[in-house]
């Protein structure tokens, strides 16, 4: 019986998120008194995980299972959980992630929180804290079944490292042709570019911004931090940025340790979407902009006075603490 | 084609987030609900269906009669018939479990459904409705074409866009890019008037046990103001973001 936890890989790499996955799994396997099983599929070397407390790693090699498919990984993660007899598994709050839980939670009849926020307050009876009401607030779920499927927020617990040495099991699935009904004809994916799902910066524009022609502003201050660049919902409604950088209520939510926010007022959906991140910077000429309510720091200044020099300042701090 | 489009009745996003009787229930005092926006860029595309290819509309939602006016606002905008499933829903696996009804007693090809709510934030039912009924799941949809049984889907990923092909019968969770914002429809009076005259049915619920329990709700914690800077000394925001905040 141990906690079974899903660590997604790209291209065979671990992705980060696997790791934080992989730390939360050992607290709640601390807690319940059992080790952590991960599940690695098409992995090319597991020993990372052994550092984030993983005990064992269930090796899943399929060249059918290169491309993500959502119902043939929920019933490999489905059979992986009946042979550990796991009560317990992690998933995280990628697109993937998310995706795949609801497919798998009916196959293992568990109930599943979504947006879990920290640890469980206790695990007899199950009770994690999640995001509601777009990060408008909390609430305490208790999951009542025997089997209990938990998301993870990014962002949301970090890192823990740790010094055990996983061992190294190999695990083949049995899949059916009905577990390919959906096939990839494509993927378009920015490479090279930070996303939102993944930064740990995001910088942002609002109408301020007057135009798609004075974006390259906030892409040289991302490229500077690292960061994403994203927008808000009036900007992606006139077509200046892809709605695939809309943050907000009905956009993308926003869990990020910075985001700093240009030009941009502060609509309560907007909020919403951002609610999550950690430090807030607001850069607005509009001393009454409603997100100075909401930010831990802010520049009451012309954005294409301030955002510029910002720029140069984090260049030459870079440069310094390289 | 036969659609099914799952409405979810939830509080307009500009409202403020308070609970009663002990937190442990969400205060609708003085709040305007909506149709969630997720599903209404679903209704939307379900519309284009019904336009340019020729399809029915039903709506579909879990929960008591201060609900219908939201399926008729759906009618208005142009859903063909509605159903009330008349239960409170408790959680993601029980209004699926619901939902999974309807849909074997309506034969439905397509099911459009949001990828999640915008109060409670599951993102579970489409998901778990797809597999109950033992349907093609593709969820975060940003774009479906349809051919006969032929389905042409993209989803949002991390990062990018992913096309899919698959069959009907299908569910989708479906979100803003599904339609333009500017697509979205406001109902006129005459739909108004025709919502009327629809047929709105009410479903009693099927036995289901709930697997989760909201037990408790939060505020967040009250922020403190915010340390301003000035424009001319930005050094002391680079100071602030790494020697206070920590966060570069």
């Amino acid at each position: 019986m141990s906690v079974l936890v899903y660590t997604e890989t790209e291209n065979g790499k671990f992705k980060k998120t696997a790791f934080e996955v992989a730390s939360y799994a050992k607290e709640v396997a601390a807690m319940m008194g059992t080790s952590v099983t991960a599940i690695a599929i098409n992995a090319e070397n597991a020993t990372e995980l052994g550092s984030y407390g993983v005990d064992k790693v269930l090796m899943v090699k399929n060249e059918k299972l290169n491309t993500f498919n959502a119902k043939a990984y929920a019933d490999t993660l489905k059979q992986a959980a009946d042979k550990e007899q796991a009560k317990v598994i992690i998933v995280s709050s990628s697109a993937d992630s998310k995706f795949m839980a609801p497919i798998l939670a009916v196959k293992l009849n568990a109930g599943y929180a979504s947006n879990v926020v920290s640890l469980p307050e206790s695990t007899s009876p199950f009770k994690v804290k999640r995001t509601a009401f777009s990060n408008k607030a909390f609430n305490i779920t208790e999951i009542t079944t025997d089997v209990k499927l938990v998301g993870v927020s990014k962002n949301s617990f970090g890192l823990k490292e740790n010094t055990a040495t996983a061992s190294e099991e190999a695990f083949a699935p049995e899949l059916n042709n009905d577990d390919f009904t959906i096939k990839v004809e494509s993927v378009d994916k920015a490479t090279g570019k930070v996303t939102i799902a993944d930064a740990d910066i995001v910088v942002s524009g609002g109408r301020g911004l007057k135009g798609p022609e004075n974006w390259n502003m906030i892409e040289n201050l991302a490229e500077v931090l690292g960061a994403a660049t994203a927008c808000s919902k009036p900007v992606s409604d006139m077509g200046w940025r892809p709605h695939s950088e809309h943050v907000g209520q009905t956009g993308k939510p926003v869990a990020s340790n910075l985001y700093i926010a240009i030009g941009i007022s502060g609509a309560i959906q907007h909020l919403a979407g951002i609610n999550a991140s950690k430090v807030k910077v607001v850069i607005n000429n509009d001393p009454e902009a409603p997100f100075f309510k909401a930010a831990d720091y802010g520049v009451v200044g012309d954005a294409f006075e301030v955002v510029p020099r910002l720029t140069e300042k984090l260049k030459e701090f870079k440069a310094n603490n390289a | 084609m036969k659609i099914l489009v799952c409405i979810s009745h939830v509080p307009d996003t500009t409202s403020k987030i308070n609970f009663t009787d002990g937190d442990t229930r969400f205060d609708t005092n003085g709040v305007q609900f909506v149709i969630n926006p997720n599903d209404e860029f679903g209704l939307t595309r379900a519309m284009w269906f019904k336009e340019k290819q020729g399809a029915s509309i039903t709506v579909v939602n879990v929960g008591g009669p201060e609900t219908e006016p939201t399926l008729r606002k759906a009618l208005a905008i142009g859903a063909d018939e509605a159903i009330r499933v008349n239960t409170e829903p408790t959680d993601g696996f029980f209004v699926a479990k619901q939902l999974a009804k309807i849909v074997a007693d309506g034969g439905f090809d397509l099911i459009i459904a949001g990828r999640e709510s915008i109060d409670y934030n599951g993102g579970m039912v489409p998901g778990m409705l797809a597999t109950l009924v033992n349907a093609n799941f593709v969820n975060t949809c940003i774009g479906l074409e349809i051919n006969d049984n032929d389905v042409t889907a993209i989803r949002e990923i991390d990062g990018g866009k992913e096309t899919l092909k698959t069959s009907l019968p299908l569910v989708i969770g479906g979100q803003k890019g599904l339609v333009e914002e500017s697509d979205l429809r406001i109902p006129n009076m005459r739909g108004i008037m025709m919502a009327r005259q629809k047929k709105l049915t009410v479903a009693e619920p099927v036995e289901a046990t709930k697997e989760t329990t909201a037990v408790k709700f939060e505020n967040p914690a009250p922020k403190g103001a915010v340390k301003l800077v000035s424009p001319d000394n930005l050094d002391e925001l680079v100071s602030l973001l790494h020697n206070e905040a920590k966060v570069i």
